[in-house]
Order: structure tokens, then C-alpha cells, then sequence
């Protein structure tokens, strides 16, 4: 075999584990999940196979599927702007921060090291009606009941910006990163003040970083399912609760897979619109 | 004169036609100002950067600031920019104390060793950047931004973004977005290291133009020392974070004020002796391999009287011979190590002795071949002396 062919079979050999890994564990259940969709369920016994789209049709008629679609983007965006105001400026200094930026940035993966949902729980021992906040006020004697905190949107969102904000902060760090500190020295030289070099300089350059951030920031959250359960009110459920729910609790596969492929169309469209105006290599840089 | 500018084109930047000349600056108020700084020290720490330095740069003139890295030079550029606080000393700008005056105030032409345009905004818009924040009217604006582009010989570029030009063109767009605004001092950060050899000799060449052109004040900080002979009316030399010596290239080629400078510009020798005698007609030293060598005043400026002195031979003032010279020259045996060729001139690595010496000589032939015995022949007024 010449040096050409081996160079050109290397990469394919290489990849081939992961490929079939991805093929076997992703595509196959996601192709039985677009096939499920189609069938009925039955009252008695088993699902009827077959070409239906009443799942599809009720999935995009039903005012309720759609109220809560459109209340769960709208809690994955405003999730995402509060990540983006607080996540711009810790990036921001981050990258400022000569000597300990490692050690800065190692505390901001920290949280990565416990789990999702123990993080997600802690929340309870602050603002739960025997938590921290109501115990100091308690003895403190500013209140003499409990205030309930928990289980209203503000406390699934406050969850989701504690969940995403190390997404954030280290795309918007990469961005930053990458930015010669001379351009704000150049422009504030040229007479802009370093407010003014900013919004003309850095922030435009590290709009890229923010967009990265921002779409891992609103995929995720619109995706989650943990938050709203564990710090959600009954009223604050979100779409992939209404996957669980169909799956889980009422058995009826097809309506789960018909709700889960909604969701998935949804962001997938999302993605798709990002990668048309600012591509996919800046999301990767994020990761890495 | 180049070409067919107009009145106008030469003080480029101003809005109406003036005569040429230094002159037409003067009358315009002060568009060009003096710098001093006055005993400046910066500290990072405990590390002393620059050391109680003082400088006085006038009007108008191309001062280059010319060390190793690490000397402090850059530091000390940054400190006048704006971009630094000394920690002790007073920086002046044309009469004014500027030590509290914030660098977007200071109206300072800024140049990068890495070109620093905004890659994000075309070459009309990152000329024009300066512009912007001096309430210039629109159409003024773009009229200077022309009239940069052209100083700068790339008027066809503005559309462009940085991205698609070449090195030597980012780097003339960025000296023309320095002087656009018409700053009082240009500030010149190794401007030219980023670029290849050739195009480097050009740009040299090219902005030693452009700023006898516009006739602004110009501190410019290098470590090749061929850029700063070449440009400046004065070199500054330092070396940990002090001043070794300030003088015209020619001063400071020929008459080094310490072993340091001596060393940094050009290739020397240096023989370490005595003083035997400093007299008005000049320094009577003892050295090996030459004896006794009588240096002329003029180059000895720094040697007190008897005592330790060292003496400097620039390489190419080494004359290598066949024979012994008749009279008048100072002459020494010696072999040659090795030879290294360099087309129109060889450099000689020479043996006297206990005594290693470099001769950089012109070609007439063909060089002398390395084991040749030779004579160093070498005339006492081309000698420096230096206190040991």
C-alpha cells in the first residue's frame, strides 16, 4: 500500500470505534424514536405499528403542548441573557488577571466536579422554609414565618443560570483570549476612552464567543428537565418534563417520541440558523 | 522631492495648503512638541525596569531608544504612551506635566510590532478610528484618511480589511492611522521586526520619509541597531533599565561611551591595558598585542588619566595585510582561525597570541584563506579608548 493510501485510510481507522459507537447508541434508538412516533397507542395491549400522524398532529395543535414550548424557550432565554450579564464581566477579568488565571479558571470548572443534581438540591437547603435565607431571617427575627422561595419559575431559572454560567463565562473567556490586548491600547492611543475602546474593539470582537456561549446556554436549558422538577412548581413545567411525563409515568412511547423529536426540531433549527451566520468552529473552541 | 505633491500633500494632514517645512509647523501652533522625562523610575515589583532616567527629546526629532530586550526601552516608550505609570519621575509633552493625563488625552501616534488594526473594521474605518474622537466633520474625515492612505502609498486599500493585506501593508496602514490625527509625538514600538529582511530595509527607508515629511517629534524603540543607525538624528542606548549613552549614530558607532555600547553596536574588539599618560594632543595606552597606541582626544571623552583603560577596535577598521605596513600605522602579526564569507566583505576570526580578534574586511579578490599568517594593520585615530 503506497504512504498516499495509508495517510487517507488512517483518519477512517481512527474513527471508526467512535463512530460506531455514536451509530449504535444515538442513531439507531433515534431512528426507533422517529419510527415510535408514527404508531398509536393502544387502550388494551400493545402499540399499533403503522403510518399515523396523530402524534404529530396533537403535539403541534394541542394549546397546551404549545404553551408549554413556548414558556420553556422563553425560560431557557431569559436563562440566558442573566448567564451573559453575569458571565461577560468574570470572563472579562479572567482574562485580565495575569498571574492566576489557571487557578481562576480551575475554580470556575469546580462545580463541574459535583453532580448536576446535588447542585441543583442545594438550592433547597438555602431557600426552602428551613434553609439558610428563612433560618437567619427567623432568628434574626425580621420574619416570623417561612417566606416560600422555592418552586416558582424565578427558582428554576436561578437554577439554570447556577447550572450553565461556567458554559458561558469559558466560551466568552476563549473569545477574550484570543483578543491582542494591544487593539484597546491602540484605540484608546487614538483618543477613545477604555469604555469606548471596549464597545468599539473588544466587545465586537468577542461577539462570537458570547454567541457560542449563548447558544450552548439556551440549548441546554431549553433541554433540561432536572431543574424544573427538583426547584419547579407543579405550573413550572418545561417541554422535556412533558417528554418524561408521556414516557415515564404514562407509558405512551409514541406521544414521547412524537414531543421529543418537536424539541429536538425546534433547537436543532436553532443551531442551524447559528451555524449559518457564525459557524460551528467557534462552539468547538469553547469546548476545548 | 518626490513626485508632484502638492503644497498641501507635504503637511499632509492639515486642512488647507501650507508652505513646507518645519516652518509651516511652527506657525500651525504646535502640532509637533518636545518630550522629557525627568528622572523617571518604573518598578514591577521589586524588579527595576528603568532606573532614574532622564531624556530630553526635541522637537521634531527621530530619537531611537536601542537595547537588548529587557533594557527597559519598550517600558520607558510605554510610560510616555500613557500606558504605564512611572513609579517615580515626571513625564513632559510639549511644557505639559502629563504624569495624571490619561492616554486617550495625550494625542499620541502609537505603532505596534504586531500592526494592532482592528481586524473587525476595514482599512478606511480603522484610519479614520482617530478621527472619530476629535469631532472632525464627516467629510474632513475622509478627505485625511485619503490623504494618510496616500502618504502611506497604498491609497487603494481602503475598503479592504486588514486581514488581506500583506505584513509591510498592515504596518503602513497602522503608521497611517497613527498620524491621521496629528499627534504631537509618534510613538514606534519595533514597527518594523515583524517583517522580512527586505521589506524591512524598505519600510525603514519609507518611514524615515514620511516622518521628515510631516517633521512630528518620533521616539522609536528597537533592538537592531543597523534600523537605529540608519533613522535617527539621536540614539539612546540603554541597557538595564539605564541610559549608557545618548548621542548622533555616528557619536555613538564611533566613539562608544562604555564597553556595553561598544559591544551592542557593531562587532569590537576590546584589549583591556593601561592609561600610561593623558595628555592634550590624547591618551597614551598600553595594550597587548598592539603596545603602545597613542588615541586622540576626541576619542577618549570619558578617560580621566593613568590608570586602567580598555581599548575598542571596531572590526572593519582591522586592516588585514600581507606584509608588514612601512610607518605611521600600528601593525600585529597573527593567524587566521577561520573565515566567514559574506560575498562583498569576509569576516575574520584572527589569532595573536593569547588574543582573539574579529577583522571585517572588504573583498578585493579573494579572501584570505583560513591558517594564513597575516599583518593587522590599524590607524590610532580609528582606536576608542574607554576608562577600564
Amino acid at each position: 500500500m503506497s504512504v498516499e493510501a495509508r495517510e487517507r485510510r488512517q483518519p477512517w481507522i481512527l474513527l471508526s470505534p467512535a463512530l460506531g459507537a455514536v451509530a449504535l447508541l444515538l442513531l439507531v434508538p433515534l431512528i426507533f424514536i422517529v419510527v415510535y412516533s408514527f404508531w398509536l397507542r393502544a387502550a388494551v395491549g400493545p402499540d399499533t405499528p403503522g403510518f399515523h400522524l396523530d402524534n404529530w398532529q396533537r403535539a403541534l395543535t394541542d394549546p397546551f403542548y404549545r404553551y408549554i414550548l413556548l414558556n420553556t424557550l422563553k425560560i431557557a432565554a431569559i436563562t440566558t441573557v442573566f448567564c451573559a450579564l453575569l458571565g461577560y464581566p468574570a470572563a472579562y477579568f479572567i482574562t485580565r488577571s495575569r498571574g492566576n488565571k489557571l487557578i481562576l479558571l480551575l475554580l470556575l470548572m469546580l462545580p463541574f466536579w459535583i453532580s448536576y443534581i446535588i447542585r441543583t438540591m442545594s438550592w433547597i437547603n438555602i431557600l426552602g422554609s428551613s434553609g439558610a435565607v428563612n433560618t437567619l431571617l427567623l432568628s434574626m427575627g425580621v420574619i416570623s414565618d417561612p417566606i416560600r422561595m422555592l418552586y416558582n419559575e424565578a427558582t428554576v431559572i436561578l437554577g439554570l443560570v447556577h447550572f450553565l454560567l461556567p458554559f458561558m463565562v469559558l466560551n466568552i473567556y476563549v473569545s477574550l483570549d484570543g483578543i491582542d490586548t494591544n487593539l484597546e491600547d491602540a484605540a484608546t492611543s487614538l483618543g477613545a476612552t477604555r469604555w469606548q475602546a471596549f464597545l468599539q474593539v473588544t466587545l465586537p470582537l468577542s461577539l462570537p464567543g458570547l454567541a457560542a456561549g449563548g447558544l450552548l446556554c439556551f440549548v441546554l436549558g431549553a433541554g433540561t428537565y432536572i431543574t424544573p422538577l427538583i426547584l419547579g412548581g407543579p405550573r413550572d413545567a418545561m417541554f422535556a418534563n412533558l417528554v418524561f411525563e408521556a414516557i415515564i409515568t404514562q407509558l405512551n412511547w409514541p406521544m414521547g417520541s412524537a414531543l421529543s423529536l418537536l424539541l429536538l426540531l425546534v433547537l436543532g433549527a436553532l443551531v442551524a440558523i447559528y451555524n449559518r451566520f457564525l459557524g460551528m468552529s467557534q462552539l468547538t473552541k469553547g469546548l476545548g | 522631492m518626490v513626485g508632484n505633491l502638492q503644497p498641501c500633500a507635504a503637511r499632509v494632514l492639515s486642512p488647507c495648503p501650507r508652505p513646507l517645512g518645519r516652518g509651516a509647523i511652527a506657525q500651525r501652533g504646535t502640532p509637533v512638541s518636545s518630550v522629557q522625562l525627568n528622572d523617571i523610575v518604573k518598578r514591577f515589583g521589586s524588579f527595576v525596569a528603568v532606573d532614574k532616567t532622564s531624556l530630553t527629546i526635541p522637537e521634531g526629532a527621530f530619537v531611537t531608544l536601542l537595547g537588548p530586550s529587557g533594557c527597559g526601552k519598550t517600558t520607558t516608550l510605554r510610560m510616555i504612551a500613557g500606558l504605564l505609570d512611572p513609579t517615580e519621575g515626571e513625564i513632559v509633552i510639549g511644557g505639559r506635566r502629563v504624569n495624571d493625563v490619561p492616554i486617550h488625552k495625550r494625542n499620541l501616534g502609537l505603532v505596534f510590532q504586531n500592526y494592532a488594526l482592528f481586524p473587525h473594521k476595514t482599512v478606511v474605518e480603522n484610519v479614520a478610528f482617530g478621527l472619530r474622537y476629535r469631532k472632525v466633520p464627516r467629510d474632513e474625515i475622509s478627505r485625511r484618511v485619503k490623504m494618510a492612505l496616500e502618504l502611506v502609498q497604498l491609497p487603494q486599500v481602503g475598503g479592504r480589511y486588514p486581514k488581506a493585506l500583506s505584513g509591510g501593508q498592515q504596518q503602513r496602514i497602522a503608521l497611517a492611522r497613527a498620524i491621521v490625527i496629528e499627534p504631537d509625538v509618534l510613538l514606534l514600538d519595533e514597527p518594523l521586526s515583524a517583517l522580512d529582511a527586505n521589506l524591512r530595509e524598505d519600510m525603514r527607508v519609507e518611514l524615515k520619509r514620511i516622518q521628515e515629511r510631516i517633521g512630528v517629534t518620533t521616539v522609536f524603540v528597537t533592538h537592531d541597531q543597523s534600523e537605529a543607525l540608519a533613522m535617527s538624528d539621536r540614539i539612546v542606548v540603554m541597557s538595564n533599565g539605564k541610559v549608557e549613552q545618548v548621542g548622533a549614530p555616528a557619536d555613538v558607532y564611533n566613539t562608544p561611551a562604555s564597553e556595553f555600547v561598544a559591544r551592542f553596536l557593531g562587532a569590537s574588539n576590546i584589549l583591556d591595558g593601561r592609561c600610561l599618560s593623558r595628555g592634550a594632543e590624547g591618551a597614551l595606552l598600553e595594550v597587548p598585542v598592539f603596545g603602545k597606541v597613542m588615541v586622540p582626544s576626541a576619542k577618549a571623552p570619558h578617560l580621566g588619566g593613568a590608570g586602567p583603560a580598555k581599548l575598542v577596535i571596531r572590526a572593519e577598521r582591522l586592516v588585514l595585510r600581507d606584509t608588514a605596513p612601512d610607518g605611521g600605522l600600528m601593525s600585529a602579526p597573527a593567524t587566521i582561525d577561520a573565515v566567514d564569507y559574506q560575498g562583498q566583505a569576509a569576516r575574520y576570526f584572527l589569532r595573536a597570541g593569547d588574543h582573539s580578534l574579529q577583522a571585517i574586511n572588504m573583498i578585493d579578490e579573494r579572501p584570505f584563506p583560513a591558517g594564513a599568517d597575516v599583518h593587522m594593520t590599524l590607524r590610532p585615530q580609528d582606536c576608542a579608548a574607554l576608562p577600564g
